[in-house]
């Protein structure tokens, strides 16, 4: 296509790793630029001065914002390469509701569960767990949630994949075991066995001390002055 | 002898005042789909709105030849690529993703302040003013001199927001501020919308949309 294509994104963030994997999977080449959240770049205020946040993507010239606007976008302006859509318009709502309840409820409930304490956590955990069991009844009887091929839903929950069980190591907690989600664990497997998604994921170790220092932080604060 | 609806397949759950419904029915009045609707009973939820939305449980759900479809804005883009007549979403994969965005930005923020405006107190009640204003402008700033939001069609972000303009005497009532004032232009829009007759048979009165709040603040015991 020729016209300038780069991506801000945060290394650790499963919004901007979802659009590299998209981009990646297309074969499509561009360029990208580390975001410091503590001091944004005036590039991305300007490119994204509403929501102010990662990932955006410029496409010559022209900014692209939320991860899930981002993928329908890579879809329709890269057609023929690994489509991450289906073209039957049931199956594209499902998709898009699908990736809808991974951003709305699954991956909130995930993320609080490992950030709480108490009966909070408690809720919070069972709520990830009836998530995650109702994921594994989509899952039933395919490869991927886009069926045989990676799509838009499995690029939705590649934090499943990857930073839930970085977080629940953190945490000391366990949401996603292979006993009770044996198909999601399994699809978690195939998932990560593909050299194109290991590429897009952040090093764990690297990942497990940063949310490590981010635990420590906020235990820190909360301890009682001595 | 089937009727219209019936031939088509399409029935539409729904509850009366939801503006994600009314999105819905707007969509398919621009169609000019003939649909089922049904009328729900939220305190009582019926066994069909259970059995095709067993997720959220809630509406609106468009049943298409016996296939649930749940969510609005998935189901606008469902009802747009099935009737391909008066396109919704613009053909520029750009410009397509420009209004999934304003359209995602009317799910995330319009609903969500206008409830903590009628619902909370204080300075509380104070930011939900400030951030409803600040809400409003921004779109108003999209929409800029654009007869709506799609240009001269009236597009996805116009189906998405229009609904809500029968939430805005209630917001200006709740938040004692005028929204004419604040934002002319995006007053003028919600004039035309009104003009349209797939909206004004889709949406109701802002009075009896003022009254619904009132009874739902009685339930929160907020006064």
């Amino acid at each position: 296509m020729g016209e300038e294509l780069k991506l801000f994104g945060v290394w650790g963030s499963p919004f901007s790793r979802r659009v590299e994997l998209a981009l990646r999977l297309k074969g499509i080449p561009y360029d990208y630029m580390e975001e410091d959240l503590s001091n944004k770049s005036p590039s991305l205020l300007k490119y994204n001065p509403i929501h102010k946040k990662i990932p955006v993507l410029l496409h010559g010239g022209k900014p692209v914002v939320e991860s899930l606007v981002i993928l329908e976008y890579i879809e329709e302006t890269w057609e023929g390469n690994h489509a991450i859509l289906p073209k039957d318009p049931y199956e594209r709502a499902m998709a898009r509701f699908w990736a809808r309840f991974l951003d709305d409820k699954c991956m909130p409930a995930m993320w609080m569960s490992c950030w709480t304490e108490g009966d909070a956590q408690q809720n919070f955990m069972k709520e990830s767990k009836e998530n995650l069991s109702i994921l594994e009844g989509e899952l039933k009887g395919k490869k991927f949630f886009g069926g045989n091929a990676i799509g838009l839903v499995d690029i939705a929950a590649l934090f499943i994949a990857h930073w839930a069980g970085v977080l629940q190591e953190v945490a000391g907690i366990s949401l996603v075991n292979e006993e009770k989600h044996p198909i999601l664990f399994k699809w978690i497997e195939e998932f990560i066995s593909s050299d194109i998604v290991v590429e897009c994921l952040p090093a764990r170790e690297r990942l497990l001390a940063f949310f490590q220092a981010k635990k420590e932080t906020m235990l820190a604060t909360k301890a009682p002055a001595q | 002898m089937a009727t219209a609806a019936e031939k088509e397949g399409v029935v539409l759950l729904d509850f009366w005042v939801s503006p994600f419904g009314q999105r819905c029915r707007i969509a398919l009045a621009e169609k000019g789909v003939e649909y089922e609707y049904k009328e729900e009973n939220l305190s009582d939820k019926s066994p069909l709105l259970l059995k095709m939305n067993p997720i959220h449980k809630k509406i609106p759900v468009l049943i298409h030849h016996g296939k649930p479809i749940c969510e609005s804005l998935v189901i606008v883009q469902y009802i747009d690529e099935v009737w391909s007549n008066n396109p919704l979403l613009p053909s520029d994969p750009y410009e397509r993703a420009k209004a999934r965005f304003w359209a995602d930005f009317v799910d995330k923020k319009v609903s969500e302040c206008g409830t903590r405006l009628w619902k909370l107190k204080g300075e509380a009640h104070e930011e939900a003013r400030k951030d409803m204003i600040e809400i409003l402008k921004l779109l108003e700033g999209e929409l800029g001199d654009k007869k709506y939001f799609g240009g001269e069609i009236f597009g996805f972000v116009d189906v998405a927001l229009a609904p809500f303009t029968a939430w805005f005497y209630t917001y200006e009532t709740c938040g004692k501020f005028s929204i004419e004032k604040e934002c002319p232009k995006l007053t003028a829009w919600a004039k035309r919308c009104k003009e349209r007759e797939t909206v004004s048979k889709s949406v109701h009165h802002p009075h009896k949309v003022y009254e619904y709040v009132g009874k739902l603040k009685k339930k929160y015991g907020v006064e």
